[in-house]
């Protein structure tokens, strides 16, 4: 992958004595999303998560604050949860990224998904892609988790109209079928994740 | 699933495939080609003069398009409009421009706005203009403004007193003066900030060669805001279309239409490109309306025996800086009628006055009036009670409307449609209970624990509503609904809402309710809402209102299929129309239920409309429009008990136990009545113990970022053990009642009587909203409850 140094760009012979500062150059950032490889020219200054909204087009992670308090853009970098309002694009140059539109394999949901559908876990639906995600990261963190725990795991995605209730029941679900799958697919890999 | 069973069945939601997988199109994930990007620079003074604005340097930058001022729009859009002058009330609406002119009123409004080809440029523009301003005294609260020599807004508003409303019933002066118990008290309903996840947002696209607008906005009520948009651009109905797909939350503060969505449908005409904006958060919560903010001086009568006899309530509300569309309606209409709640209470008097100051405006926020007032009478009850030594819960059976005097005209003027107010106040205590709950808490207080119980029984007035009563009440249009079901030669069935669901899941709701009327497959019918090109015109979801009243015309619009379907299916069975029957989905001889035509071959017939198919002089097709204008309000009501536990060493609160019995009549879909009755308790909670909109003394919103705002996360909030009753309202054709806002207005008094019981053994009788630790925690020291 060829990496252009971060430095000021260079602009026409003729405009020389303009300064263009940082800002405004274009960076080459290579990233694989959701298993789909991109090479696209940045501004260092883009956030990563609009990026993936508005240069990828994945409009499933949302914006909700600009305190990073929300998590409605939380989404999996090299497989741990970020809040992608909080990262620049060029600070996922080179690492992999899963998005809520990753998560179902073709037209079969994640157990999250389906759990989220099963039990109203989501009403306007806008913090719903975050929080998937999140839970997606917790549960692989902590498979076999307590009410409790969850609530903690989600502490930093704010939900305005479930009042979490359903959420949590939802995760819950998820985290017992999730348990059964690894059990039936992958015994030995199951039997180390309850070890650690 | 049996179509017959549909009905009243817990239904996954039909939404939920394109939100849990991304796909789903909110706002601000509308893409169109060559989009320019809009940005509003916004005022740092609660109130000041505008001397200079000089954009030069800005218009120069990369990316840059445009920037314009308020001078620069002049006359080209007009002032926004409020829509509720109420009648009776002495209203006086000032004119609020979408981008201020000379003079700012709030730390937030806008004073120009840049359109760039990026956000960040439009961003980098709005630091590089300067805008000279002359700061002028600024006036936050509600008290201080109308006194004389307060700092005035707007020179048409003598006072800042923007608002006066009186409403009464009965003889109150006497009720007070015959009393033997009086309770007088100041309550302070505190200002909260709506917090919809998804903040407001709109892209506008200009076809020069139509003259049509297309506007992709983030709205509650799509053809209502088309409506005030032409009313403020001039660009007439016909010629704007409003799309709004998904919506990210709006709990009331998607109703109003703001100066920005104007602006954005202005730009994108004048430069020919698509123009979208899309509010941060902090521009949300400057500039997007709050809700609530009362100081409430309240009087009760009553006697000793526990009977209520009078209230007398004087309420001094906050505007903020502008009148919002439904502003002057929500601390009125929408509040002083249901003071009485569930209570037989002959004397009634309230009195409002309404202020405009240098805050965000104050518009309807889930509940929107009734909050307030359920919070004043069942506050008032606990006081009450507590007095006259009567368990709070007792004084409530005293006082209950009983259930066989439905309906039931209140001293405020009201009709109840139905009620069983004993029967969910007795299902709520055995949840808990409560004898054995009141012991053991007696127990534990003996041991030194502060704990308490709080019950809270409210009545909601919603399902808005009767055209000719809204009308009466000054509101600028009917609140009936709209709907067309169409049922298409295949027999597969569109269904087109005036309702514009954005949560409450009525794209379910209402298949399950087609589903029902027509007898055909759930799968088999498509819901439509949420453009103005597509549905007819209607009113959208408020108010709890989409489910009755959309659902009504929905029933409506299904009911006339049938009669047509029976006139055409007695043509093709040969048989008389009155002996054609229809059930389950098919069309069938009385008695010969062998014979008989599907709903799909009625509608193949209905567009064929050959000789053989229709009966001659009858028009082709099977759809139907309906519009359903409820006769009535209607009024769900219920019982709530919250059971706290105060850490004395922080003062924090801990919800032990919350229970919810609500009555919202049949339910079409009890998983989402569940999930609706979740979300606003889990509101009604955070307004009880952290939420709270705080402006310093120059203006300046000190919760203006979620870093301070205090919506709770899921560590905060409880399990929520809820139930229902079922008293279906008399006058719906389903028997529907609304729940969207019922959440939101039992639960806030039901944890503050809960912390006050607890606080009681120490003489704590009131603590204003919210009981946040460091609160409870003064108290504590103060009582020398803890060290």
């Amino acid at each position: 992958m060829s990496k252009k140094p971060m430095s000021v760009r260079k602009t026409s012979r003729r405009s020389k004595k303009i300064w263009v500062p940082e800002v405004f150059s274009q960076k080459t950032i290579r990233v694989i999303v959701n298993g789909k490889e991109y090479v696209r020219d940045v501004k260092p200054r883009l956030l990563l998560v609009d990026f993936l909204r508005d240069s990828l087009g994945l409009t499933g992670t949302h914006v909700g604050c600009d305190t990073s308090n929300c998590g409605a853009c939380t989404v999996i970098l090299n497989g741990r949860s970020v809040k992608s309002c909080s990262m620049f694009a060029i600070q996922a140059d080179g690492k992999e990224i899963l998005t809520i539109e990753g998560l179902a394999k073709g037209n079969q949901f994640h157990p999250l998904q389906q759990a989220f559908w099963d039990n109203h876990g989501l009403q306007c639906g806008f913090c719903t892609p975050g929080m998937i995600m999140q839970a997606y990261w917790f549960l692989k963190e902590n498979p076999h988790p307590s009410e409790e725990q969850i609530r903690w795991g989600i502490a930093g995605n704010l939900c305005r109209c479930t009042g979490y209730s359903n959420i949590v029941k939802a995760i819950q679900v998820a985290s017992e079928k999730i348990g059964v799958e690894q059990m039936q697919v992958e015994p030995r890999k199951q039997r180390m994740v309850r070890r650690s | 699933m049996a179509v017959s069973a549909i009905f009243g069945a817990k239904v996954n939601r039909r939404e939920d495939p394109r939100l849990i997988s991304g796909t789903g199109t909110y706002a601000s994930d509308v893409a169109l080609a060559n989009m320019a990007y809009a940005a509003f620079l916004r005022s740092p003074h609660a109130h000041a003069k505008i001397k200079r604005i000089d954009a030069e340097k800005a218009k120069k930058l990369p990316g840059v398009v445009t920037v314009l001022t308020g001078k620069d729009i002049g006359s080209k859009l007009n002032p926004v409009p409020c829509a509720w002058p109420v009648t009776g009330a002495d209203v006086k609406i000032p004119k609020y421009y979408p981008i201020a002119v000379d003079r700012v009123r709030y730390v937030g409004d806008p004073v120009a706005v840049v359109v760039a080809t990026s956000p960040y440029e439009a961003a980098d523009a709005l630091d590089a203009i300067v805008v000279e301003y002359d700061p002028l005294p600024a006036v936050i609260l509600q008290e201080e403004a109308m006194k004389k020599g307060a700092p005035l807004l707007y020179e048409e508003v003598p006072n800042n007193i923007a608002l006066h409303w009186k409403i009464g019933g009965g003889n109150v002066s006497d009720a007070f003066s015959n009393a033997e118990v009086t309770i007088k008290e100041r309550f302070v309903n505190q200002r909260l900030q709506p917090t919809a996840i998804e903040t407001r947002g709109a892209t506008a696209q200009y076809d020069p060669s139509t003259g049509m607008l297309t506007m992709w906005v983030t709205t509650q009520n799509p053809h209502v805001h088309r409506l005030l948009l032409t009313l403020m651009t001039g660009i007439p109905e016909q010629k704007l279309r409003i799309i709004s797909k998904d919506v990210g939350g709006g709990f009331g503060s998607k109703i109003p239409c703001y100066g920005p969505e104007a602006v954005v449908a202005l730009l994108a005409k004048e430069t020919g490109v698509p123009i979208k904006w899309v509010e941060d958060r902090h521009e949300n919560y400057v500039a997007t309306i709050h809700g609530r903010d009362h100081v409430q001086y309240v009087e009760l009568a009553g006697k000793k025996d526990g009977t209520i006899t009078g209230l007398r309530v004087k309420v001094y509300s906050n505007l903020g800086a502008w009148l919002s569309t439904a502003a002057p309606g929500v601390p009125t209409i929408l509040f002083g009628l249901i003071l009485p709640g569930a209570y037989k209470i002959p004397n009634v008097e309230c009195e409002v006055y309404g202020m405009v100051t240098n805050t965000t405006g104050i518009d309807a926020y889930r509940g929107a009036g009734r909050p307030e007032a359920t919070y004043i009478i069942e506050r008032l009850v606990d006081i009450f009670a507590h007095k006259i030594g009567m368990d709070p819960a007792e004084v409530r059976l005293k006082n209950f409307i009983p259930k066989d005097k439905f309906p039931y005209n209140t001293a405020t003027g009201l009709a109840y449609d139905s009620g069983n107010y004993e029967g969910a106040l007795f299902k709520a205590l055995g949840m808990v209970s409560y004898d054995n709950l009141r012991r053991e808490l007696q127990m534990l207080r003996s041991e030194g624990k502060l704990v308490g119980v709080g019950i809270s029984s409210y009545v909601e007035v919603c399902g808005l509503g009767p055209s000719s009563v809204v009308r009466s009440t000054g509101f600028a249009l009917g609140l009936w609904e709209s709907a067309i079901v169409r049922v298409h030669p295949s027999g597969k069935v569109s269904v087109f809402t005036g309702g514009h669901p954005h949560g409450q899941g009525e794209e379910t709701t209402f298949a399950q309710i087609t589903a029902s009327e027509l007898g055909v497959l759930i799968d088999d019918v498509e819901v439509i809402h949420g453009d103005t090109d597509r549905i007819p015109f209607g009113m959208g979801t408020y108010g709890s209102r989409t489910t009755p009243v959309a659902g009504g015309s929905i029933v409506i619009a299904c009911r006339r299929i049938k009669d047509k379907g029976k006139k055409i299916a007695a043509h093709l069975l040969e048989a008389r129309e009155e002996d054609v029957q229809f059930d389950s989905g098919k069309f069938f001889v009385t008695g010969v239920p062998g014979v008989s035509k599907t709903l799909a071959e009625v509608a193949w017939a209905s567009y064929g409309a050959g000789s053989n198919e229709i009966p001659s002089g009858m028009e082709p097709g099977l759809e139907s429009t309906a519009f359903y204008d409820p006769p009535s309000f209607v009024f769900p009501f219920g019982t709530h008990v919250c059971q706290v536990e105060i850490d004395k060493e922080s003062g924090q609160v801990k919800i032990k136990r919350y229970v919810a019995v609500d009555d919202c009549g049949k339910q079409v879909n009890p998983m989402i009545v569940e999930g609706q009755v979740h979300g606003g308790i889990a509101q009604g909670i955070a307004q009880a113990l952290w939420e709270e909109a705080v402006y310093d003394e120059h203006g300046n919103l000190l919760t203006g970022t979620l870093s301070e705002y205090a919506v709770p996360t899921a560590v905060e909030l409880p399990k929520y053990e809820t139930t229902s009753t079922e008293t279906p309202s008399p006058h719906h054709p389903l028997g529907l009642k609304g729940v969207g806002e019922t959440g939101t207005i039992a639960s806030t008094p039901a944890v503050v009587n809960a912390v006050c019981d607890a606080l009681s053994p120490y003489g704590v009788e009131n603590i204003d909203m919210p009981l946040r630790s460091d609160k409870i925690w003064r108290i504590l020291k103060e009582k020398g409850i803890s060290k």
